[in-house]
């Protein structure tokens, strides 16, 4: 990936770290992964909770196809194994926010084997600093619900809305070998989630909490014993975790102590991890198969729909545009989120020229969206509209310089381009004889200085390109400038 | 293995049931002959057997991502899910304070 | 004339429908011998107002003419694994004790949809395990049969669909519903002198109905014979999406298709489960059976179920570790006993609450189950089990190519004492022995009466059947029903 690998420097020499991410994806369904209640974000407690979620006496899970289909798709999307035959296990533990008893996963058959993601370190030049991380498996569970624990003195209150929604596992090997690693892997992952429509990506609602393995070792040596920090919920904090817990387990090693296996949370006020109170048996999960449910066989025509429905992922939408002239840095910020890569594709499709496209999107609206704080889903200018732009500049009409002007009325007013420069009178010139006519009041504004360029003074050039294109109020024809200037000057 | 006492307070832990040191030391001989008898099963040749999956070869079925389909197996019965609760508050269930 | 409370299913649906007597005569004569009868201790709740209500239906809907519904007039007792809405549910534990579903089984449902009422919630082994009765937590089941000998010494009704079998036989109620996990629908209707079947796996919806092993248990009738069991078995079978491994299969007319007339039919005997310190009478009454069998047309053969032993041992490891994880859920959070001794955590109460609501065979398998399936354990155990499971389904597959259907003896005993096996779970489960290989395949298996035994108590001959062939097993217990010609009752003593 890059030349100087990551060590981190104790007192004893340079440490490698090796990451592990497992990450917990909320899947995009309109039901729960058992049972048809809503999987509405901030509902009111215990609204979205059927009988089967509050695992009422003799209440059965039946699998939503959504769910199956959207972790297919996901396999597919990292290039991963998909097995026709997985099964269902059940992961039994007691806790206030699993109503069950066991949360119903799988371990010992997953739905999607090995795959991998591709990850790049360096926005300018994404292949050629690019890492391929593999993924072990993903496989699909029922999440829990919540404990409130600030709302009582005595008690914890138990919302169950969130208990029973889907989610997938995704479980990459530890390939990851710096924080600039994991971080570049989680906002890659989330990237072909958003694609994929398989999750929304939203870290903040908690629909993807990723649990970080950290282990270091000296270069050469085997692997050290890995701690996990549980439910970390942002890639700023991830990385922050990896070099944290890195940094405490070399102090640990170095002072004579032993790494524990463990869990561990991540304290973001503090920047620090802490380990969780060990509960004895909390790693005698009993999985069984859940009897509840069959073995869960996929079909052809199934896997053909999953894969027909996929879209272009962003890999190879990032060399398609780069394939179309685009730079790789340009054509990386613009596949980076499916949102602005759709918009932009949407913009490709109106027939611009695609560079010039992709100049104007990264430097004019991306610097626009920003400004006013805004996201391109809730771009106020439409590809639409941008191409009538793009247009207008491409065919001579508008200067950069005026489109600039137009951008920013489109802003200020939604008004379309051609409406402006109409009503406004901003259209450029090119008419000769007019250009002419400033040109000659400009030389002989300036007498001194024509006689000083006729004289060898070249850089002058400039300014009577200025003088002329202020004479004319930006309206100028820059092009037509320079030819009649020369011609006159000459 | 034999089953002793200290195995059964770990699968009594394990399994939330609370014993006595003397429930323990009780059940623990009772155990032992159960599993003891059950032990036989490790007489059957079972190499190349699968473990049996489904007991009526049948299919699984995957419901339609709709949401409230079948009112039984739906959300928005709040009041129904709640009703027996030993506890409930403002809409929660509740129990004792849990320190994370 | 006879009273209308020793009627079975198809003589009251068809007097309704005649005119004979009223639904409201049936449901008032069956009510007033349940609040009489309280010394069997059968039911755990009355309630004859939904026994009433649906036999004034029934009566309404004749008087205007309407066709009336399969089970119209027809009042039955649901046994209290089955969710009631709006009747307490405890599957007589006490850590539900005080539950009231919001929700109605899928079983129960379909029953009250055929026009069926409901005299009671029956009492029952502890969440289905045992097969004495004697597990219940509001006190045990008496069978209404005494030993001829004159000794009165209360005897089991069988397990765990007890408060079933000796409601049936003291004619409390003339059907009802049980479950059978390893043959707690069978062993209860043998030792009670009445009819009772499990139908295939997958055949009645296991939504709603209290889980004890879900890859085991499935819901069936008990009635007086074979065609009451026919009639209820249609009522409660059918598919149901929202059970996953509900069979998606038309319900066939079981009643319809009932007749004795075996002829083609092979019947296979399987050798192994001629067990040692088998009782002279049920091998005796095994022989009858074979020859009834004859006389009704079918062609005897040997069969061999070479892993027959093995079946209790992986029984009691399947069960038990599906068990262990199906009663996680009653932990005093969301219903039923919550034990909170003063000062004490989320973990405590757990802990507390299920040793307190749990009674002791709960627990033992509980414990069995989670042994098993703890680390270390897993493969040795449940593995293994799973895969003698599979060697138990071959075995049977195999017969199937010498034979229709197989006959052996139910249990290997009449009813015993309460009590006389209670110190000793390992006696317990072998009585379990004939019927849990069946049970172990998803096989269709029906108990019927056979005769009496020296001491005056009833003996069940089983039938087991191919997968879905419920009327081949009934077809055969009829045959059998109609020559053993079994019609002795207990003396009303309660």
């Amino acid at each position: 990936m890059t030349d100087t690998k990551y060590t981190i420097r104790g007192e004893t020499g340079d440490w490698e770290v090796v990451v592990g991410l497992e990450v917990h994806a909320q899947v995009t369904s309109n039901a729960k992964l058992f049972s048809g209640a809503a999987t509405a974000f901030g509902a009111e407690p215990n609204t979205q909770v059927s009988l089967v979620d509050a695992a009422m006496p003799g209440m059965l899970p039946v699998p939503n196809r959504e769910c199956i289909r959207q972790a297919v798709r996901t396999g597919m999307a990292i290039d991963a194994q998909i097995n026709k035959w997985s099964r269902f296990d059940r992961k039994n533990y007691f806790y206030a926010d699993l109503p069950q008893g066991y949360q119903i996963s799988q371990l010992y058959h997953p739905i999607v084997g090995e795959g991998a993601i591709d990850i790049s370190l360096d926005d300018k030049n994404p292949d050629a600093a690019g890492k391929r991380i593999g993924v072990e498996r993903i496989h699909v569970e029922q999440d829990a619900g919540k404990l409130m624990h600030d709302q009582h003195p005595t008690r914890s209150y138990v919302d169950l809305n969130r208990s029973g929604v889907a989610l997938m596992e995704i479980v990459s090997k530890p390939d990851l070998a710096s924080p600039a690693e994991a971080g570049a892997y989680l906002r890659k992952l989330r990237s072909i989630l958003r694609y994929v429509g398989s999750c929304d990506g939203n870290m903040e609602e908690g629909s993807m909490r990723a649990d970080v393995n950290v282990s270091v070792r000296k270069a050469g040596d085997e692997l050290g014993t890995r701690t996990e920090t549980k439910n970390v919920n942002s890639v700023r904090f991830v990385m922050a975790v990896v070099e944290q817990e890195a940094k405490r387990q070399i102090d640990v090693i170095e002072s004579g102590g032993r790494i524990i296996q463990e869990t561990r949370l991540y304290d973001p006020d503090r920047n620090e991890t802490r380990s969780m109170r060990s509960k004895e048996d909390a790693h005698d999960y009993r999985y069984f198969p859940d009897p509840d449910l069959l073995p869960l066989e996929l079909d052809d025509a199934f896997l053909e729909e999953c894969r027909a429905s996929l879209p272009e992922l962003p890999d190879t939408k990032r060399r398609r545009y780069e394939a179309l002239g685009i730079t790789p840095y340009a054509a990386a910020v613009m596949t980076a989120e499916v949102e602005a890569a759709r918009w932009f594709d949407a913009l490709l499709d109106k027939g611009v020229a695609p560079v010039a496209a992709a100049n104007w999107t990264t430097s004019e609206l991306f610097g626009a969206l920003n400004r006013t704080g805004k996201d391109i889903e809730n771009s106020p200018v439409s590809p639409d509209q941008a191409a009538e732009l793009l247009g207008l500049i491409a065919d001579g009409t508008l200067s950069g310089t005026l489109a600039k002007q137009v951008f920013e009325i489109m802003l200020e007013t939604g008004q379309r381009a051609a409406a402006i420069v109409e009503e406004r009178g901003l259209k450029q010139t090119s008419d000769t004889g007019e250009i002419e006519r400033v040109i000659a009041e400009v030389m002989a504004a300036n007498e001194d200085k024509v006689a000083d360029y006729r004289g060898g003074k070249d850089k002058l050039f400039g300014f009577f390109v200025g003088q002329t294109m202020k004479a004319m109020g930006g309206k100028a024809n820059p092009g037509v400038v320079n030819d009649v200037l020369k011609k006159m000057l000459g | 293995m034999p089953v002793t006492i200290a195995t059964v307070s770990k699968i009594a832990s394990l399994a939330r049931i609370a014993i006595t040191e003397e429930q323990a030391a009780r059940i623990a001989p009772e155990l032992d002959n159960i599993m003891g008898w059950i032990e036989q099963l490790g007489e059957v040749d079972t190499t190349g057997v699968a473990p049996m999956t489904a007991v009526i070869p049948n299919h699984l079925r995957l419901r339609d991502d709709v949401v409230n389909a079948d009112p039984l197996t739906g959300g928005g019965i709040r009041d129904a899910v709640l009703a027996n609760a030993p506890q409930a508050e403002h809409g929660f269930f509740t129990v004792p304070k849990v320190i994370e | 004339m006879t009273e209308l409370t020793d009627l079975g299913v198809a003589a009251i649906r068809d007097g309704v429908r005649a005119g004979t007597f009223s639904a409201r005569e049936v449901a008032e004569g069956f009510i007033a011998n349940v609040s009489k009868a309280k010394a069997l201790n059968a039911f755990l709740v009355e309630t004859p107002n939904h026994a009433l209500a649906a036999a004034d239906a029934a009566d309404a809907a004749r008087a205007a003419g309407e066709t009336l519904k399969p089970l119209a007039g027809v009042p039955i007792g649901m046994k209290d694994l089955f969710c009631t809405k709006g009747v307490p549910t405890t599957a007589a534990s006490l850590i539900l004790e005080g539950f009231t579903p919001q929700y109605e089984s899928t079983v129960s449902a379909n029953l009250w949809d055929a026009g069926a009422g409901m005299l009671g919630k029956l009492n029952m082994d502890q969440f289905a395990m045992g097969s004495s009765n004697e597990t219940s937590a509001f006190g045990n089941v008496i069978s209404p049969w005494r030993r001829s000998d004159g000794g009165n010494a209360p005897l089991a009704p069988g397990g765990s669909s007890g408060g079933s079998s000796s409601a049936i036989a003291a004619r409390l109620c003339p059907a009802a519903t049980g479950t059978d996990t390893g043959g707690s629908i069978r062993q209860p209707a043998a030792f009670a002198g009445i009819s009772g079947i499990k139908p295939t796996y997958g055949r009645c919806s296991r939504w709603g109905t209290i889980a004890f092993a879900s890859s085991l248990d499935q819901a069936g009738p008990m009635a007086r014979d074979v065609r009451d069991c026919a009639i209820l078995l249609e009522a409660m079978s059918g598919f149901d999406s929202k059970d996953a491994t509900s069979l998606d299969l038309p319900v066939p007319a079981w009643e319809a298709g009932l007749s004795g007339d075996l002829k083609g039919k092979r019947i296979g005997i399987p050798k192994e489960y001629r067990v040692d310190n088998m009782p002279a009478e049920i091998d005796a009454l095994w022989q009858q059976g074979i020859d009834w069998l004859k006389d009704a047309g079918a062609e005897i053969v040997e069969v061999s179920l070479p892993h027959t032993k093995y079946a209790l041992p992986a029984y009691y490891i399947i069960a038990p570790a599906e068990a262990s994880s199906n009663l996680a859920r009653y932990d005093g959070v969301r219903y039923g006993l919550r034990d909170l001794p003063e000062g004490a955590g989320l973990q405590d109460m757990y802990a507390a609450t299920r040793a307190d609501g749990f009674g002791d065979e709960v627990k033992r398998r509980i414990m069995i189950g989670t042994y098993v399936l703890s680390a270390g354990f897993y493969d040795a155990y449940f593995t293994q089990a799973s895969k003698v499971r599979t060697l138990i389904a071959r075995d049977f597959e195999q017969a199937w190519a010498k034979c229709d259907l197989l006959l052996t003896p139910t249990a290997p005993s009449s009813a015993f004492a309460l009590g006389e096996k209670s110190a000793d779970p390992i006696a317990m489960y072998l009585n379990d022995v004939f019927t849990v290989p069946s049970s172990l395949a998803g096989l269709p298996a029906m108990s019927v009466p056979g005769g009496l035994d020296g001491a005056g108590l009833p003996l069940g001959l089983q039938i087991i059947g191919k997968p879905l062939d419920e009327q081949g097993v009934l077809n055969a217990g009829l045959a059998l029903e109609e020559r053993a010609g079994f019609t002795a009752r207990a003396e009303a003593w309660w």
